[in-house]
């Protein structure tokens, strides 16, 4: 059996007296599609801040690909992430945006890297922006972007950040069939906070489900299934979109 | 190419466990070339790669036939593909007959995703802009920006006179936090350096009037040069580089987090409620550190004047209050009004008319600081010019 890609063991986060979740470990196998789920203020997009090691736990342990994730200051990033904005360098083109990884971690000429470059616009339907400004875009172009900037050097694993929030239902469609194209075809690993249901529908193969009370996870498995079987009123109010009180 | 077969492998050391991931195999017979590529393509090692498909690449002529032969990837990643799709272009826009064959279900469908399967339209050149379209594109810009630039002075005053009328309107609130920001905060760099500079021109031009015997000549010059020309400027240069910058940067920042846009739609102008606070201050403020700044200035003048032109302070004050007239003080403090007017004006403006995100932020701010400082200079040699001709 092979190690899980990502595995979370008693992760406690939060900073000074404030805990957002206690004691949380799961695990996300290769060729996943992982969702991470919550209501505001649970600590989902925070949970996504120690995946990619720029938090410290308060205890336990959080291990990528069987090593401990620090943001590496020098070196080739052993994942992509995308940001909740975006966050394309807004003094660099979009294309400058993309080959910066490709030009700095690999040995390719400029050509090449241009290629690549087009290919991944290309890929995330932007393609002929390489010139454009992050700021002459709107937002779900430069969430587009970004998913490009993440896979631009073919990570195994890519961390997305609400990468349907603020999106018309077309794009947010879009973007989700690109998630399973990538997860499908390329065989990337794909770990998502959102707390889109449509787009989880759609996309996740497992979930978490974190509660902002409880500061636990009260819900794992197959989405589908968790709507259709939960027994918990919290997990039934997320999933089917109504108060706790009426479920 | 003459008929043959080559071959190149990845140059994976021995002692590596996957020697030669990926073989590109040459093979060239009269119907046409065939690149057969097998075994794992992946971006780690795409320089090599590239390097062996661009050799085969660059060697087939136009009207020949050049196929990528698929049937060997056991794996291809996205980037590796997007080379190969990027190649297999080139060489169709070169008249060269290029496709992907033999490929698996599995490579079929990242084929089509990087579009190595799709017909290659000839690529648009782009046209890089003359020099001339260049130019005249750099004089529509500065002339919009000074057109810009009057409107906005225009828009203050007729805000103003809308305050004046309705001083409930106006945001005086923020008046005296951003007057302590620009004034009392400033005080200690403004008072150092012309206390400094008052030191050096005394420095300066001591050698030459001790020459002349004209040591208590030093008054006149530091006292006029302080209070005409060198106190307001000076002055006006820092404050343009503590607060012009500060305020560009904080009204760009606004701007591009759309927090400017928020504020119109809840009934607050920008021009009353952020342009106004900060102009006013600064017209109120300036007058005030230039005072201050001739006085330390004059000191600055005196301490060398005893050090070295052994001057009296009481001789050195009775001389300076002979020589500087009110009329010098004043005209260095009506500069030091209008001064402020600019700093703030200029500072606002460009960090309106901020756009693009952190870049634009800077760019404007920049900007702001050198724009005022030549403004200021060019409104320096006017009032130089009026005062003179006015005799004041």
């Amino acid at each position: 059996m092979t190690a899980p890609f990502v595995e979370v063991v008693d992760l406690t986060m939060g900073w000074g007296d404030t805990v957002l979740q206690e004691n949380a470990s799961f695990q996300v196998e290769r060729g996943d599609i992982f969702v991470i789920l919550g209501g505001s203020g649970s600590g989902k997009s925070t949970m996504l801040r120690y995946l990619i090691g720029l938090e410290t736990p308060l205890s336990g342990i959080v291990r990528v690909d069987g090593s401990v994730p620090e943001p590496s200051e020098v070196g080739r990033p052993a994942f992509g992430v995308m940001f909740q904005s975006g966050a394309l360098l807004g003094s660099m083109t979009v294309g400058e945006n993309i080959a910066l990884p490709l030009a700095t971690w690999t040995d390719l000429p400029e050509e090449a890297v241009l290629a690549i470059v087009e290919a991944k616009l290309r890929m995330v339907g932007l393609q002929g922006t390489e010139d454009k400004m992050p700021s002459e875009l709107s937002g779900g172009m430069k969430k587009r972007a970004a998913i490009a900037r993440a896979m631009a050097l073919e990570p195994e694993l890519v961390f997305l950040d609400e990468p349907s929030a603020g999106l018309d239902p077309v794009t947010a469609f879009e973007l989700d069939e690109l998630i399973v194209t990538l997860n499908e075809k390329l065989g990337m690993t794909i770990v998502i906070v959102t707390h889109d249901l449509e787009s989880i529908f759609r996309v996740a193969k497992h979930c978490i489900l974190l509660d902002k009370k409880s500061k636990s996870i009260i819900a794992r498995g197959d989405p589908r299934e968790l709507r259709a079987g939960s027994d918990d009123p919290r997990v039934k109010a997320f999933f089917n979109r109504t108060s706790e009180a009426r479920t | 190419m003459s008929l043959g077969r080559s071959i190149v492998t990845s140059s994976l050391s021995e002692a590596d466990s996957y020697t030669h991931r990926y073989v590109l195999e040459h093979v060239q017979t009269e119907a046409g070339a065939t690149l057969h590529i097998r075994g794992r393509l992946e971006l780690g090692e795409a320089g090599p790669l590239w390097a062996g498909l661009d050799q085969y690449a660059l060697s087939a002529d136009r009207g020949t036939t050049l196929n990528f032969d698929m049937a060997g990837v056991e794996r291809i990643d996205g980037s590796a593909m997007a080379l190969l799709a990027h190649l297999r272009a080139r060489l169709q826009q070169r008249g060269v007959s290029a496709e992907f064959v033999g490929a698996s279900p599995v490579v079929q469908e990242i084929i089509h995703l990087y579009r190595g399967d799709v017909r290659v339209g000839r690529k648009k050149k782009r046209r890089a802009p003359g020099t001339l379209d260049q130019i005249g594109q750099a004089t529509l810009a500065t002339v919009a920006e000074m057109r810009f630039g009057l409107a906005f002075l225009g828009y203050l005053v007729v805000e103003w006179l809308g305050v004046l009328r309705a001083p409930k309107t106006g945001n005086w609130r923020d008046l005296f936090p951003t007057m302590e920001r620009t004034g009392p905060d400033a005080l200690p760099i403004v008072l150092l350096i012309n206390f400094l500079v008052g030191m050096v021109v005394a420095f300066q031009s001591s050698p030459q009037l001790e020459q002349y015997g004209a040591n208590i000549f030093l008054a006149d010059l530091i006292g006029i040069s302080m209070t005409r020309e060198l106190g307001p400027l000076l002055t006006a240069v820092v404050v343009c580089g503590r607060s012009g910058a500060a305020f560009a940067a904080e009204l760009g920042s606004m701007q591009v987090n759309e927090e400017i846009d928020a504020l119109r739609t809840m009934g607050f102008g920008p021009m009353r409620y952020l342009v106004l606070p900060r102009v006013l201050a600064l017209m109120l403020v300036m007058p005030i550190l230039t005072l201050l700044a001739d006085i330390v200035g004059t000191l600055g003048g005196l301490a060398v004047g005893i050090y070295t032109l052994e001057l009296t302070p009481i001789s050195y004050f009775t001389e300076l209050q002979k020589a500087v007239s009110l009329s010098d003080f004043l005209s260095g403090i009506t500069k030091s009004v209008v001064f402020g007017l600019t700093i703030g004006l200029i500072a606002c403006q460009q960090g309106l008319a901020t756009s693009g995100g952190a870049e634009g932020v800077g760019r404007r701010t920049t900007s702001a600081v050198v724009t005022t400082l030549f403004t200021l200079v060019v409104i320096d040699a006017i009032f130089t010019i009026f005062f003179q001709a006015a005799r004041l």
